[in-house]
């Protein structure tokens, strides 16, 4: 099969997922007739009508709100909200109802309503359109997050998420929609990777960079480049950042004893914070060096004709893999 | 959806018109017009120049000088009728697309290009134009509008506010609690809804079952449809709206039944979503033409006239083409300023920290600077 684009593996995917279970509804702004503003769900609603894939009006709470009380009904929907920067409107049904129904209804109601978010910088797109906010969902309980980086990933990732009892939050990394790879669609699911499972990229034994989503390629670049002055950079994809795979993540770290963190979103209290803390609990003393952060500063994401400086690129990241390896 | 999307409804009792798409004076007893020639000729020119300042936006957006442009093509008269019916002190918050009310509140274009430039999030001083930054997460802005609406209540303010928004807006839970909050406050607010039929791709039926205007009802307020290509009626309506608000009366809305004839931005293609004979059908009901078959058949202008907006135009296209072409760049230490009116540690270390990072890979002989 020819390489295909992540957009068009998550269609894949997603058309799976609504072929094997009649449960599966798509809902969102957009996500009917145009096949959302990314292309993600083209031609779905054509095949499995409107009942199955709805354009909603124009309100995300409502979105959200309704899939939950569709879910208590036994429906799976599956939500798109359009940008990472369109969530918030929503943040308090995903926060208050959808991550607690489980917990407060003592595991009677299940939650099963996975929510999809286009995330992240470098489109060059008007503010609000480029933030990274998962740690803001990592952070509340109930909640799984994941972020896909690749379009075999992003094919068996979102089917996973869909067949999940849990709500989950699944990060799209919108600048690499386009981005191809080989896909394996005959493979059965159950050979997948598990969807909360990290996943070692490129081998290496002198530092790990552990990143997701749209820094993953970032990193690969970045170790291609090192590789060139004789260093060995493992590169490690987090993929699922609640809750997180910490064997695989301690178990690259241990061996390599070094380790950078990759992200767009802010260092401040970031997905970074959490790892570099726990993997310090964890491999204190096979460490060589202290846990380096790449990131985007503490500031809004900027206007588009400075994005180049805020986001991590090969540059910053292979600072932080020097400042590391200098220890 | 019918192929006439939103045109069957066109020229229904309820919507309030005073110039007809063939250029016909009408009176409506409830909306008197007193209007001068030289204010005729003075909305011509304001919509034409917006036009023309539309058309040269989407061109540099093509041209790569925009990262992306949001076109008001269709929606021009809804804009200036309702923009220049606004006393200067009164406050206006818009949504993303309200160009045409910019430059009713003397914004320069260039300030306008710089957020779809991507330089900064909007270059001017909301408070000297008392004209809001531009606001694009939908509907957000109507609360604002009110709350500052009931800041100018217990002022003891003469004025009052409008607050812009759009169908697919209606739906927000920000915009029905701003309906909420107006009402309950009794606000000197207006929300003047732009109903252009379209959400992206999804046409106004989704949002409601019933003409939005009528809403307001529910809410315990005035709502009035308006014919929203007939810059003559979106005035006088705005008008008397604002004049109720000061009066004391609380909110009003007006629902200006218009059509989105561009594509949602540029980087949207409606094919895929409507069909061309509705943008066909709305044509015959050009905001524009209608003033200009209005002026000229009542002698009101010649084409000595029309030549000159038409060169004014030119002219004034060049400029803002010119000062798009020149506006500097931002630097990358510019990401870090004024996060915090009080400033924060944390942002001083990031950008030292950063300042530094840049200084490694710079050659020693740069200029330019950080
Ligand atoms: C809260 C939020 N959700 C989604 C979007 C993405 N979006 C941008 S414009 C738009 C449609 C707006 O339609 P309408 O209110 O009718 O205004 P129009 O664009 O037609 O002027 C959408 C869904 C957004 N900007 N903000
Ligand atoms: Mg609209």
């Amino acid at each position: 099969m020819a390489p295909v684009a992540i957009a068009r593996a998550l269609n894949m995917g997603l058309r799976k997922a609504l072929e094997q279970d009649p449960k599966v509804i798509i809902m969102g702004e957009d996500v009917g007739k145009l096949g959302g503003v990314f292309r993600v769900t083209d031609g779905l609603q054509k095949d499995f009508g409107d009942d199955r894939v709805m354009d909603t009006p124009l309100a995300e709470s409502g979105i959200i709100g309704t899939a939950i009380g569709l879910a208590m009904r036994g429906y799976r929907p599956i939500c798109e909200i359009q940008f990472d920067g369109f969530v918030f409107p929503a943040y308090d049904q995903i926060v208050s109802q959808l991550a607690k129904l489980h917990y407060r209804s003592q595991g009677l109601v299940k939650m099963p309503v996975v929510v999809r978010i286009p995330f992240g910088g470098g489109i060059g797109a008007v503010e609000h359109h480029s933030e990274s906010p998962e740690a803001l969902f990592a952070h509340v309980a109930g909640l799984k997050v994941v972020a896909c980086s690749n379009a075999a990933d992003a094919y068996t990732m979102i089917q996973q998420a869909v067949t999940s009892d849990d709500p989950v939050i699944f990060f799209e990394p919108k600048r690499r929609y386009w981005e191809k790879a080989e896909l394996d669609v005959d493979a059965p699911l159950t050979d997948a990777v598990p969807l909360h499972a990290a996943r070692v990229v490129r081998p290496g034994r002198h530092l790990t960079l552990l990143a997701y989503g749209p820094m993953v390629k970032t990193c690969l670049d970045a170790a291609k480049v090192a590789a060139d002055e004789g260093h060995e950079i493992e590169v490690v994809d987090v993929r699922s950042l609640s809750p997180i795979d910490w064997p695989t993540v301690t178990e690259s770290v241990r061996h390599t004893g070094r380790c950078v963190v990759v992200h767009e979103a802010q260092t401040f209290l970031g997905m970074g914070s959490e790892l570099a803390a726990r993997i310090t609990e964890r491999c204190f003393y096979e460490m060589q060096a202290p846990i380096l952060r790449v990131g985007g500063f503490a500031t809004p994401y900027p206007p588009s004709r400075l994005e180049e400086s805020f986001l991590p690129d090969l540059d910053r990241v292979l600072d932080a893999v020097d400042r590391c390896l200098s220890y | 959806m019918t192929a006439d999307h939103g045109v069957a409804e066109y020229g229904a009792g309820d919507l309030v018109q005073l110039l007809t798409p063939e250029g016909l004076r009408l009176e409506h007893p409830d909306y008197p017009l007193e209007i001068s020639e030289d204010e005729l000729r003075g909305l011509y020119r304001d919509l034409a120049l917006v036009r023309r300042f539309d058309t040269e936006a989407t061109a540099l957006q093509r041209q790569g000088e925009l990262g992306i442009w949001a076109s008001l093509l269709g929606q021009e008269a809804a804009q200036i009728g309702s923009g220049r019916a606004l006393h200067p002190d009164d406050m206006a918050f818009p949504t993303y697309r309200e160009h045409g009310v910019a430059w009713c509140r003397g914004i320069k274009p260039e300030s306008l290009l710089q957020l779809f430039r991507g330089v900064n999030f909007g270059g001017w001083d909301p408070k000297a134009h008392n004209f809001a930054l531009y606001t694009i997460v939908i509907g957000a802005q109507t609360l604002h509008a009110t709350g500052y609406a009931m800041g100018m209540q217990r002022d003891g303010s003469e004025n009052a506010v409008i607050a812009y928004f759009g169908d697919g807006a209606s739906s927000e839970g920000d915009v029905n609690e701003a309906f909420i909050f107006a009402a309950s406050y009794n606000a000197p607010v207006v929300f003047f809804l732009q109903n252009n039929q379209w959400a992206i791709s999804v046409p106004e039926e989704r949002q409601s079952r019933i003409p939005l205007f009528r809403r307001a009802h529910g809410f315990g307020f005035p709502g009035v449809r308006v014919d929203g290509n007939d810059v003559l009626a979106c005035l006088a309506v705005t008008r008397k709206a604002l004049q109720y608000a000061r009066d004391g009366q609380g909110p009003f809305l007006i629902e200006a039944f218009t059509y989105r004839m561009g594509a949602h931005t540029t980087s949207d293609d409606p094919t895929r979503y409507r069909l061309a004979s509705e943008l066909e059908n709305w044509k015959l009901r050009d905001p524009i033409e209608r003033v200009k078959a209005y002026l000229s058949r009542n002698g009101l202008a010649d084409s000595a006239f029309y030549e000159a907006i038409e060169a004014e135009a030119t002219e004034f296209a060049a400029r803002v083409r010119a000062a798009c072409l020149s506006m500097p760049e931002p630097k990358p230490l510019d990401i870090f300023n004024r996060v915090y009116a009080g400033g924060s540690p944390l942002v001083d270390e990031e950008r030292a920290t950063y300042d530094a990072y840049l200084a490694g890979y710079e050659p020693a002989d740069s200029v330019g600077g950080r």
